[in-house]
């Protein structure tokens, strides 16, 4: 098989992830385009390893091992990031990440917004 | 066996390999484009297991079987429900919700595609006359893949256990409710009564 072709499929795949990461506006759909990332990067670590493991006498096959090793860190990140997001909703009522702007720099005029996630903790704490 | 390293010639013939490759990596891409801009939050989640699993088989044909079943059985097993449970705890809404994606989608384009473009290319040109050797024994069977991983990455294995250990303590910190928060306030009963409901409702 050519080696081009898993190449350019994994690619493609960061490069859907990458737009998934920029324009989506839920912090979990956020998180998918982060899974998609990591799997194409897993793709090219298991074809890369597959090729050289045919043309090097011994490798230490660590395409292979390293891809087992972004699975678990995936879902490690996933845990975390899940439990990010379900405190931010507990908290502010939102999971929505272009309304978490309370360290952004510039004019931002937080009236409504600013009063909004305060009733929703009083209303969490209560 | 996997599915290209069965006998001399194998289950396929290595056009047949690169075909359903071909053809198994269009199904994957279209549904990772699906994932990212459908507007079903729930649907997007659903075209993951689509891509996970069109991954899986893309694996399975480059002879990596035991990445293969390791990617169904965390992704496509646990991921995905992890992350519909995500979905379904911040109460996303289950029809079409028109802000799915913010006001920057057209900078997110315009980069995605620049970097598509750039990683084509310089891949397709750096890898042109390369091909990869499918036949002979599978290169990513449990044997070899167990032999390498417990010989040469004994010690990161184990590194990566104890990061598992922790990211498993850090996620029951985060989830649970803060107790300082709970218990100073005088009316600590419905405080706890109300925490209960609101686990039991999780």
């Amino acid at each position: 098989m050519h080696l081009a072709y898993p190449a350019v499929l994994s690619a493609l795949l960061f490069c859907t992830g990458l737009y998934g990461v920029l324009a989506r506006r839920n912090a979990i759909l956020v998180l998918m385009s982060v899974e998609l990332m990591l799997n194409a990067v897993n793709l090219n670590l298991v074809a890369f390893d597959v090729w050289l493991s045919k043309t090097a006498r011994d490798t230490l096959h660590s395409g292979q091992a390293l891809t087992l090793f972004t699975i678990a860190i995936a879902a490690a990140e996933i845990g975390i990031g899940l439990a990010i997001v379900l405190a931010v909703y507990r908290n502010r009522g939102t999971s929505d990440i272009d309304r978490l702007r309370d360290t952004a720099e510039g004019h931002e005029t937080d009236g409504p917004d600013s009063d909004a996630p305060a009733a929703e903790k009083a209303e969490a704490t209560a | 066996m996997s599915l290209a390293a069965a006998a001399p010639h194998g289950f396929l013939s290595p056009n047949g390999v690169e075909i359903a490759f071909l053809l198994v990596g269009l199904v994957t891409f279209g549904a990772a484009l699906v994932t990212v801009t459908t507007r079903q939050l729930v649907h997007a989640a659903l075209w993951l297991v689509v891509t996970l699993g069109g991954l899986a088989v893309e694996y399975l044909l480059l002879t990596a079987e035991f990445i293969a079943w390791v990617q169904v059985l965390i992704y496509v097993g646990s991921v995905v429900v992890l992350l519909l449970f995500g979905l379904m705890l911040t109460r996303a809404p289950i029809g079409r919700s028109p802000d799915a994606d913010s006001g920057n989608r057209w900078a997110a384009l315009a980069v995605a595609l620049a970097a598509a473009a750039a990683l084509v290319w310089v891949v397709v040109d750096a890898f042109r006359t390369t091909w990869i050797d499918l036949h002979g024994p599978a290169a990513g069977s449990t044997e070899v893949t167990g032999a390498s991983l417990f010989q040469n990455w004994v010690l990161p294995f184990e590194a990566l256990s104890v990061l598992l250990l922790a990211a498993l303590v850090g996620a029951i910190v985060l989830s649970r409710k803060a107790k300082a928060e709970t218990t100073g306030t005088p009316t600590v009963p419905d405080a706890r009564r109300g925490r209960a409901e609101k686990e039991g409702a999780r």
